[in-house]
């Protein structure tokens, strides 16, 4: 790591679900905390958001989904970066996600999902102390 | 770090990426990679495209985009978005508005942020371009916000600079800082089909033939409008920039003007490496702060101090 | 109201007040915060006076229920005659399942049908298309042709019952189904009562449910609306919303202003294909949020109101009453609702409920208090509904028109949010009207910007949300929540692939050439699309015909 390093976010909605305020606000709330942050913007196949995140070189991938499609995409997600390489890139999600989910999202590679009601600074918080040293 | 020249040469998406963040970070291990590839760049035409926020520019990329990938050329994009003065953070928001090209194994887009320090972006960017090129990019462009001094820089590493202007922006030639207009090879008046477009077509046309310096030049510049977001335009602009190439190519101009550029690059390596060296050995002992004090306290006057230390500097080597 | 004498006094006797006995008190005992603000972010005043509303004039400024500028309500009686309508949004997985979803709230009393969609649907896409993966049946019932819309109404006569549609992009498809399954079923189209949302331009602005660029998509929300003007009299053609721009983030007074806004943009739409405005306008709908802060959104619907009536008569030259009456359906907020200790957000519905019933709204959706959680199990779609029911029926909010006005707050809350509303018209109108703004992404960044501020006051504590930043406590994970089958896409597959297998080809692909080449002309496309939908083509189908012609929508992405 040298000084100008800085940490590099792809935030994208999956699917075709467009409420997208959770998914915006956060991409500010990253770049507010001082990162650079890559906004795909809505229906994002998995494929299309690897794709950015390898090109971006992508330290952290913020996926947001509310219309129930999260078991599905994120760990499709998960396992293109894998595909790829990127096995270093931290994948996070938040959304409309029941508990019960969560555990299986864990599993499959997810790093973290933020419910609704999550304070936008643990966020950050956990982004930055998660993301893997290069 | 593993070297990742030969794996960019051999067209690795993942080390491409991977070199590119190395520069942006201004890592040292960077020098040594470009170096390596320096010798495989050269190939690619490079287009700049600039203007105001809010002209189209990331529209109009990705609709020249598509115009190269009809004709089978590979392209990376280089998207140029302001980092946040208070935060260092940027929203990098071009690649969305790109998402033609986006998807396309041989569309490379890249998002850089100013990192508050455009003298080191148009180093980095150069470095970049240099990067894609060695890839095996037809054709590099990159993309900058505002037409201020520090995107000048920026596009100057081009070979072909277009300037977007776009009607009802409050955007005029008068406006424009010095040093804009000379730098384009090609005008783009986007949204034309909004009120005001050719009132803004003529304002460019005059000020383009009542300047002395750009009437002096070879190269006619061409004033083209666009509606990007219809894809009005695309296919001439794309036919002018070739024409420009061609232009290059045949007057001789583009080894005139790759020979300037090479200068300027290696004298700002030069220049970079000089004051990195000699500020580590001037700052490295404590000794500077000292002298800030006996300056806040009269007792020394910041212009001989300075004569004195690079004075001492060369009486040590 | 007051006159300049009683007003001089009573202004000596609040200085006396606000320098005696306030002073005293606040040295002792100083106020929670030094500046009290509504959720929107409106500035609160310890007390509101004659002060406040001094040359108030009744006439000019409320008037009478049911007449200019119906500030107090577009109905002389209104609750009084009948209560609003109990319309609870419902859909999910097949059409099987949500028809007897709807079969069991027509039993339980409710009045009106309201059909959610699956984001294919809404979309534009068929079950089986590669961005349907994971969504088939998710946030709503699947439709792709007209046989799951005769399954979904199984048993339900369209001519007793009124069903809204959420439905934008496709408005015209899904409508030329309900219309095809109307004729089976042998009821006349001017029998036929209901609403289609057919709001693209809060899609575009905020919810992100478009499929072609705005002037095409414009062109399909005229056609609709002037087909059911000179053929399905009782059907609303378009629900004008500001629910989804409040749920994106915006303030109260954003929400009424880019609503009005966008009725604006179509209203002059109507008028400039042709249409006479007090032809179309008394059709015309609404469709709004209610949070929980009650006096500022009854303020909200009620300057909502007024401004409206002002824009048809004055901007519009109307004529006619119904032409200036706002008349909305309300959804209680969903973004208000927590994730944590979720039984509380029954008591925010019931506020929000109550709120909605003083505002005057002739219809409303209470939403069921797991839904951050999940889509609502059977026991939360009954609660909310019973919500409405209790405010109706025991709160006495129903029992006189308009009950909060001359509330010297709420009636300074009204004119301050009107006169936001004005200050956003003018603006728009400025940057030469609501397409401009929306590609400039203004409207998007006002609302982004307070959204943000809204998510700071939480995280800073200076608002409290009970439960999120405040009286939290550990809680068990929550049990009992509601799935679509995984399978449903699989189901929905098969389906298409014996549609499609079965129909008489020729007469499809007659049908949607028709379709293809009245697009290319000024026709009205509806005929064309009733007759594409007989011959069994699918969503997808005739979407794509579309896509084909006009393209594909891309935005400009503001953050």
């Amino acid at each position: 790591m040298t000084a100008k390093k800085r940490i590099k976010v792809i935030m994208a909605k999956p699917g075709l679900d467009g409420h997208d305020r959770g998914a915006k606000l956060l991409a500010r709330v990253f770049a507010e905390a001082g990162m650079e942050v890559v906004y795909t913007g809505l229906r994002q196949t998995p494929e299309m958001i690897v794709e950015a995140a390898l090109q971006e070189d992508a330290d952290v991938v913020g996926l947001s989904s509310l219309s129930g499609v999260h078991n599905y995409f994120f760990p499709r997600v998960v396992e293109l970066l894998k595909e790829k390489g990127l096995d270093n890139v931290l994948v996070v999600g938040g959304g409309i996600i029941p508990d019960e989910d969560v555990p299986g999202l864990k599993d499959a590679g997810v790093a973290a999902i933020f419910g609704p009601g999550t304070r936008t600074e643990d966020i950050v918080k956990f982004v930055e102390e998660n993301i893997p040293n290069t | 770090m593993e070297n990742l020249v030969p794996e960019v040469l051999q067209g690795s998406i993942r080390a491409m990426a991977k070199l590119i963040t190395l520069v942006e970070n201004e890592d040292s291990r960077s020098l040594e990679f470009l170096g390596a590839i320096y010798p495989h760049t050269g190939k690619a035409h490079v287009l700049g495209i600039t203007g105001s926020p809010g002209t189209g520019k990331s529209t109009l990329t990705d609709k020249i985009t598509a115009v190269l990938r009809q004709r089978n050329q590979t392209v990376g994009i280089i998207a140029v978005d302001p980092s946040s003065p208070f935060t260092g953070g940027a929203l990098l928001g071009d690649r969305i508005r790109m998402q033609r090209a986006f998807g396309d194994p041989d569309v490379f887009i890249r998002s850089m942020a100013t990192r508050g320090n455009l003298g080191g972006l148009a180093r980095s960017t150069t470095d970049v371009i240099k990067i894609m090129d060695a890839f095996g990019k037809d054709w590099i462009i990159v993309e900058t916000v505002g037409v201020g001094q520090d995107e000048v820089d920026i596009v100057k590493a081009a070979d072909t600079t277009v300037v977007v202007l776009a009607p009802g922006l409050g955007d005029t030639i008068q406006s424009m800082k010095a040093g804009v207009m000379e730098i384009a090879d090609l005008y783009v008046i986007n949204k034309a089909d909004r009120s005001g477009a050719d009132a803004l077509v003529t304002e460019v046309r005059i000020r383009v033939e009542q300047d002395a310096q750009i009437k002096a030049r070879p190269w006619q510049t061409p004033v083209l409008k666009t509606v990007a977001v219809e894809d009005q335009g695309t296919e001439s602009l794309v036919e002018a920039v070739d024409h420009h190439r061609k232009f290059l190519e045949e007057s001789g101009k583009l080894k005139k003007v790759r020979w300037e550029k090479t200068r300027q690059e290696t004298l700002s390596l030069l220049k970079e490496e000089i004051s990195r060296n000699v500020l580590e050995k001037i700052l490295g002992n404590g000794r500077f702060d000292d002298l800030i004090d006996d300056i806040i306290a009269n007792r020394k006057d910041p212009y001989t101090s300075v004569k004195e230390i690079v004075e001492t500097l060369f009486s040590d080597e | 109201m007051f006159d300049k004498k009683k007003l001089e006094t009573i202004k000596t006797e609040k200085e006396q007040w606000d320098c005696g006995p306030v002073e005293k008190v606040c040295a002792k005992f100083p106020d929670r915060k030094t500046t009290f603000t509504t959720i929107s972010g409106e500035e609160v005043e310890r007390l509101y006076t004659p002060l406040d509303i001094g040359d108030f004039d009744y006439d000019s400024k409320l008037g009478f229920p049911g007449e200019y500028p119906f500030t107090r309500g577009v109905q002389p009686t209104m609750y009084r005659g009948r209560f609003w309508t109990m319309r609870q949004y419902a859909g999910f997985g097949t059409a099987q399942e949500t028809n007897e979803r709807y079969r069991y709230l027509l039993e339980q009393g409710q009045t009106g049908l309201s059909v959610a969609f699956d984001l294919p649907t809404q979309s534009g896409y068929d079950s089986d298309h590669a961005l349907s993966m994971g969504e088939v049946g998710k946030v709503g019932v699947a439709i792709d042709s007209v046989d799951d819309m005769r399954v979904l109404f199984d048993q339900i006569p369209l001519d007793k019952v009124t069903t809204s549609m959420t439905i934008n992009a496709p408005a015209t498809v899904l409508l030329a189904m309900y219309l095809a399954l109307a004729e089976e079923q042998g009821v006349p189209y001017n029998k036929v009562g209901g609403t289609v949302q057919n709001d693209i331009l809060k899609e575009i602005i905020c919810r992100g449910q478009y499929i072609y660029p705005p002037q095409p998509s414009m062109r399909l929300t005229v056609d609709l609306i002037k087909y059911c003007f000179e053929h399905v009299p009782r059907w609303n053609s378009i629900s004008i919303s500001g629910y989804h721009i409040r749920e994106a983030g915006s303030t109260a007074a954003q929400e009424m202003a880019f609503t009005i806004a966008n009725g604006i943009t179509y209203v002059q739409s109507c008028i400039d294909r042709g249409m006479e405005v007090d032809t179309f306008a008394p059709r015309l709908s609404f469709f709004y949020n209610a949070f929980t802060n009650v006096l500022e959104e009854v303020a909200k619907f009620r300057a909502g109101r007024r401004y409206w009536a002002k824009v048809m008569k004055e901007r519009f030259g109307s004529q006619n009453p119904r032409s200036m009456m706002m008349r909305y359906h309300v959804q209680t907020g969903g973004v208000t609702l927590t994730a944590q200790q979720p039984l509380n957000n029954v008591v925010r519905v019931a506020l929000q409920t109550l709120a909605t019933a003083y505002g005057g709204a002739q219809s409303l959706h209470t939403n069921s208090f797991d839904e951050a959680l999940c889509l609502p199990t059977e026991e939360a779609v009954t609660v909310a509904l019973r919500t409405q029911q209790i405010v109706a029926e025991e709160s006495g909010a129903a029992d006189t028109i308009d009950p909060l006005a001359g509330s010297y707050y709420v009636e300074t809350l009204t004119d301050r949010i009107e006169e936001e509303i004005d200050e956003y018209i003018k603006k728009i109108d400025a940057m030469g009207g609501t397409l401009k703004a929306i590609e400039e992404g203004y409207i998007q960044r006002e609302i982004q910007d307070s959204a943000y501020r809204f998510q700071k006051e939480i995280e800073t504590n200076e608002r409290v949300y009970v439960g999120i930043n405040k009286y939290t406590m550990k809680e068990p994970p929550p049990t009992n929540l509601l799935r679509v089958d995984p399978k449903q896409r699989e189901i929905e597959t098969e389906k298409l692939k014996k549609l499609r297998g079965e129909r008489d080809q020729k007469v499809w692909k007659a049908a949607l050439d028709r379709l293809a080449e009245v697009s290319k002309t000024d026709e009205n496309v509806m005929p064309a699309v009733i007759e594409a939908v007989k011959a069994r083509a699918t969503v997808g189908e005739i979407c794509d015909v579309w896509r084909n012609i006009w393209g594909e929508y891309r935005p400009k992405e503001f953050v």
